[in-house]
């Protein structure tokens, strides 16, 4: 088996996503080389040679491949990846955006969102919001799959001394370009890298409200989520939302507070380590799901907690 | 400008769905059936397109068992004028779907083509990206915002942590997601006036493409069960079980 990982990077180093998935990688077994594909993107590649398991790191450095279009990327995806037997890539905005384009290139079917492996071909993942857990054989040639973050755990990010080699493969589609991006401005960790999320949901009753999950957040060094309720009803904005059709989240402790426990929140949460819910409503789902739960008015508690948190 | 959209017959979003007990897969006999959300959210900005006058022509397909026309029938009711229909019976993966629609692309040659960005029945997210690289046109997924000008469609996208804005040459392939649009609700007269509308029928053998699936299910299972655990009296008791018990703080 050789297994080709293609690794989330901002050019300059390497997302923790990527050691997820060259974990997962691991677990199916084989050589394991990581693709760097962007724009003066040594400093990346060189964090990538150091991977716990990585035997090979690709680079392909060039202008085209600097905000990972997907036109580009795929293509050269296709190029290098025709001689392995696994392609990965994780489940984020980036790889749920080129991955299915080279397996529809290569005529392969994808399997998304990765939960488990259970040999080189058969694999589990979670559908109908995570409802039900399929498991997956695929009769294709190459294996692409995304990988669930919150599936498998890290490896090391030290450790490994892989040779580094370029390539000089340049795929420009040339129909689409780069504009601009916004990147919020967090002065809490992100969602789907903090340790600790405290999320609000409807029982918010407004944005501003959201100023006391703030305070507790600031205690814990955690970041902040909301429910699709919380953001349907326009109280933050739609990045802040866990959930099926948000992010898929799973800290060592998630509080959700106001939150009634919808499937589609659920969905994006119930992996977490330990759950708290906070919720006036003694009959709201969330508690079926929680390690502490707290019937409580969340004005009452929210405070109280930020005070005993001192 | 011709713009196609999709309307993929999925279990309703409010249904709880259940695993067989024989793990062959989830029960949908008897079930709520509903227009895939994010196609609906397609549908309506393709409609709004047209209404601002900015194309002339709506079409949508759907896929699969004969049912599917209640979708496409709804997609009508929306707005959409004109419907398209590939009947099969047979499990039709992602790959497959892409390959369709391809077909129905080189009949139609849309100016634009607008999926939802993933199905909430086996969520993939996967279809609209395999039809763009099946039909060597771009793609902008994940759209929250399309603007068309000049043969070309600059699309703000929801990626982690933020947005990004690309644009891309037209004909592409954008996939709707959430905040898009806020779709609208079929209005009795429109319901009646789809009715009229016209709906072509295909199979996939017409449309020469070859659906055989890549992946076979094994088994379908309930996700582990997470236990309740227990009720705290106060903030106090919680803070305490936090630190103590589960040392998470």
């Amino acid at each position: 088996m050789s297994i080709l990982v293609i690794a989330e990077h901002n050019n300059e180093s390497i997302k923790a996503a990527t050691l997820v998935t060259v974990a997962a990688a691991q677990e199916i077994g084989g050589d394991i080389s990581v693709l760097v594909a962007g724009a003066n993107c040594g400093a990346a590649a060189e964090e990538a040679a150091k991977i716990d398991g990585v035997t090979k790191v690709l680079v392909a450095d060039n202008a085209v491949y600097e905000h990972q279009l997907a036109e580009n990327l795929a293509a050269l995806v296709v190029e290098i990846g025709k001689d392995y037997s696994h392609i990965l890539a994780c489940t984020t905005t980036t790889g749920k955006n080129f991955l299915p384009r080279v397996a529809a290139l290569l005529d392969v079917a994808q399997i998304s969102d990765v939960s488990g492996v259970i040999s080189q071909d058969t694999f589990q993942r979670p559908i109908y919001a995570g409802n039900a857990v399929a498991t997956v054989q695929s009769s294709d040639p190459i294996k692409v799959l995304t990988i669930r973050g919150t599936a498998f755990d890290s490896v090391a990010a030290e450790g490994g001394s892989a040779a580094i080699e370029a390539i000089d493969v340049v795929t420009d589609a040339g129909l689409s370009r780069w504009e601009r991006a916004e990147i919020a401005k967090l002065e809490r960790p992100e969602l789907t890298a903090a340790n600790i999320i405290i999320s609000g949901g409807r029982g918010m009753q407004n944005g501003e409200n959201f100023a006391l999950l703030e305070a507790v957040a600031d205690k814990l060094g955690a970041a902040i989520g909301a429910s699709r309720a919380a953001v349907d009803a326009g109280f933050v904005p739609n990045d802040m939302q866990v959930g099926q059709t948000g992010k898929i989240v799973a800290p060592d402790l998630y509080i959700a507070v106001g939150i009634s426990g919808a499937i589609q929140h659920l969905a994006g949460m119930k992996d977490s380590k330990v759950i708290v819910a906070i919720n006036k409503d003694a009959d709201a789902p969330i508690f079926q799901i929680s390690d502490y739960g707290l019937v409580a008015d969340l004005f009452k508690a929210l405070p109280e907690l930020d005070e005993l948190l001192d | 400008m011709k713009i196609l959209v999709t309307a993929k017959r999925v279990v309703d979003a409010n249904v709880n769905v259940r695993v067989l007990s024989d793990n062959s897969g989830v029960d949908i006999n008897n079930v709520k059936m509903a227009v895939n959300p994010f196609d609906e959210i397609a549908i309506e900005e393709a409609v709004r397109i047209r209404e601002a006058g900015n194309a002339e022509e709506v079409v949508v397909a759907s896929i699969g068992p004969t049912q599917c026309k209640e979708q496409i029938r709804t997609a009508l009711a929306l707005g959409a004028d004109r419907g398209i229909f590939v009947e099969t019976d047979a499990d039709i993966q992602p790959l497959a779907v892409a390959k369709l629609l391809k077909a129905l692309v080189d009949k139609e040659n849309p100016d634009l083509i607008i999926l939802g960005k993933q199905a909430i029945d086996g969520d993939n997210i996967q279809t609209g990206q395999m039809l763009a690289a099946l039909a060597g046109l771009p793609q902008a997924t994940f759209a929250s915002e399309i603007l068309l000008a000049d043969g070309e469609a600059t699309v703000t996208r929801e990626i982690d942590g933020g947005m990004e804005t690309i644009t891309v040459k037209t004909p592409a392939v954008i996939t709707a997601d959430l905040r898009l649009n806020e779709p609208r609700y079929a209005s009795l007269p429109n319901i009646m006036k789809a009715k009229k509308k016209s709906i072509d029928t295909y199979t996939p053998e017409e449309l020469g493409v070859d659906v055989t699936p890549r992946l076979t299910t094994l088994k379908v299972e309930p996700p582990s069960d997470r236990q309740a655990g227990v009720i705290v009296a106060d903030v106090e008791e919680l803070v305490d079980k936090l630190k103590n018990e589960a040392k998470v703080i």
